[in-house]
């Protein structure tokens, strides 16, 4: 059953098409990941889906609701958290979940049992009581978690849940969310510009310039980029590329100080492409393609930090002196 | 009910942030004492010579409380820049509630706080020689009311086109020092020039003034002297105060509702 449906979604600002006609469905249960650098049209995605911005054109179905006709229902239906943090830090934990729950209309009586509920599930009962303003970045993540599902959404929507956060708490941070698709089944959409953290989902879009290039489950992705990929150093990187195209390999990138050549069988071929190679080779390695080397190979281009826009620098630093 | 339950949840939040923040309260309460020792104080000697027929503390009295009446109000509705800013704005914008509720609850809140703080002031009067009356005071937390809501819906008017802290604060200050001043908190607004007059009949500080003014030193002045310095009957100046107030806070709502 899918429980989030997509066809034909369209979002322009003025000349500007940030989402191109995109389509896919989520299934129940499952971790769908919406993976690409910044400004490929996540997070317009996002908030079309969660009713904050009306689109152009197509149309978004969540838990069987329009989000343009049945926003309430909606919103209902799904848990946000956003990009940016969103909690108020005069508040305590508690309150703060409290706010929520009475604009969620959360039976008065439920409301004891799921605060305790979800606020054990993100580790924070015992601080319950503490006001924001003290927490650290990720648990005021954890919190908005927390608050994304105290009542009872049938999706969460995470945006970026991870930017900003250093890689302990990061990884960190996943283990609360792998635990809720573990014991609550939560249907979870979440995008991420994070490579790494994309192989946590059970199926990956990857989204570029507002269209999605591909969709399918990470070890798919990886295996449609060919068996392995063979990393080469040589003082003479440029001979070993003309050397190698002439045996016939065409899947070589230039890396800034090596060859990255995709093969079928690297175990195989590695020790072929030894013996044959006239020119000097430094160092040699031999690893699985990664969903950077899928990105790679359908749009030309790697996802690094440096794409990052000016804006998400600032967002970034102003987020880590809020702490 | 599901408007007034979002209206009264996000109404409880504001009075929670500003029963949290004592400094606000205190800072917020140091400003009027400090008008009315140090205006007070200045203006009384110069102002003795002539025949005022009242004690200028008296007189600044029911002008001060109106006063901080307006700076509180003002103060409060800048938390929907804040929340904008931190990002509180839109947790409260994909819940399933109307924006109407928001704007009415933020209203709602700075109008509570104004006015209540508001209260805390008539403490002095004892001080200063102004007699409370048990039977004005409903009447005049009615004006403080009023006042406030005519405030705070001008407040969160202003504060949905603001995007930044910096705009807010600047157009804060543009605005309550000429409302303060033309207001009849500091001299009658009976003999001034046309010009100020005109101004002073477009505040609604001036009507909370003048009715505030006559509920406190009512019958304890002569007559004739308040007579003097008053422009409006209580009623007119109530009326003036809540369509002023109902028209700036669905003014307020309207803005909220399209700009958020």
């Amino acid at each position: 059953m899918s429980i989030i449906k997509v066809e034909n979604l369209v979002k322009k600002f003025g000349d500007f098409t940030a989402v191109n006609n995109i389509s896919f469905e989520v299934k129940k249960g499952e971790v769908f990941g919406f993976l690409g650098p910044n400004g490929a049209g996540k997070s317009t995605t996002i908030n079309m889906l969660s009713t904050l911005l009306e689109p152009t054109e197509g149309t978004a179905m969540i838990n069987g609701f329009s989000t343009v006709s049945e926003r309430d229902d909606v919103r209902k239906s799904v848990g946000l958290v956003f990009q940016d943090p969103s909690l108020d830090d005069k508040l305590t934990a508690e309150e703060n979940l409290r706010f929520h729950a009475k604009l969620y209309h959360v039976p008065a009586q439920a409301y004891q049992h799921r605060m305790k509920e979800v606020l054990q599930l993100v580790d924070l009962w015992d601080r319950k009581d503490d006001q924001i303003r003290a927490f650290s970045g990720g648990m005021k993540r954890r919190l908005e978690i927390a608050r994304g599902l105290i009542h009872y959404p049938v999706i969460l929507f995470l945006d970026e849940p991870t930017i900003g956060l250093d890689p302990q708490t990061r990884a960190h941070l996943w283990d609360y969310i792998l635990k809720l698709k573990r014991e609550k089944q939560m249907t979870i959409f979440m995008t991420t510009h994070y490579m790494n953290e994309a192989e946590f989902c059970d199926r990956i879009a990857i989204i570029d310039h507002g269209q999605i290039v591909t969709l399918d489950t990470p070890e798919n992705l990886k295996k449609g980029v060919g068996g392995n990929i063979i990393t080469m150093q040589s003082r003479d990187k440029r001979g070993l590329k003309v050397e190698l195209e002439k045996m016939g390999h065409s899947k070589i990138k230039d890396e800034n100080d090596s060859l990255e050549i995709e093969v079928e069988d690297g175990a195989s071929m590695l020790p072929k492409l030894l013996r044959e190679v006239r020119t000097p080779i430094d160092t040699v390695g031999l690893r699985k393609p990664t969903l950077d080397d899928v990105f790679l190979h359908l749009t030309g281009r790697k996802i690094r930090e440096e794409n990052a826009s000016g804006k998400d620098i600032m967002r970034q630093h102003m987020r880590m002196r809020r702490g | 009910m599901q408007f007034f339950g979002a209206t009264f949840t996000i109404c409880h939040r504001e009075l929670i942030r500003y029963w949290r923040d004592k400094v606000r309260i205190l800072t917020t309460l140091i400003q009027p004492l400090m008008f009315l020792a140090i205006f007070g104080s200045g203006l009384k000697q110069t102002l003795a010579q002539g025949n005022f027929g009242v004690d200028f503390i008296q007189f600044m009295y029911p002008g001060i409380i109106a006063m901080n009446v307006m700076g509180v109000a003002f103060f409060s509705t800048v938390t929907t820049v804040w929340d904008r800013e931190f990002g509180f704005l839109r947790e409260m914008m994909v819940a399933p509630i109307s924006r109407s509720s928001i704007a009415f609850g933020k209203t709602l809140g700075a109008t509570v706080i104004a006015s209540s703080q508001a209260l805390i002031l008539l403490v002095l009067a004892p001080f200063i020689g102004v007699k409370l009356d048990i039977i004005t005071l409903p009447l005049l937390f009615l004006f403080m009311f009023l006042v406030a809501l005519a405030i705070s819906g001008m407040g969160l008017f202003i504060s949905s086109m603001m995007r930044t802290m910096e705009s807010f604060g600047l157009l804060m200050q543009i605005l309550i020092f000429p409302m303060f001043f033309l207001s009849g908190a500091f001299f009658p607004l009976t003999s001034v020039p046309t010009w100020m007059s005109v101004i002073a009949k477009l505040n609604p500080l001036s009507y909370g003034v003048d009715a505030m003014r006559q509920i406190l030193l009512g019958g304890q002045i002569p007559d004739q002297i308040l007579a003097k310095f008053t422009i409006n009957t209580i009623p007119v100046n109530g009326l003036f105060l809540l369509v002023f107030g109902l028209v700036a806070v669905s003014a307020a709502v309207v803005v909220f509702n399209k700009r958020g």
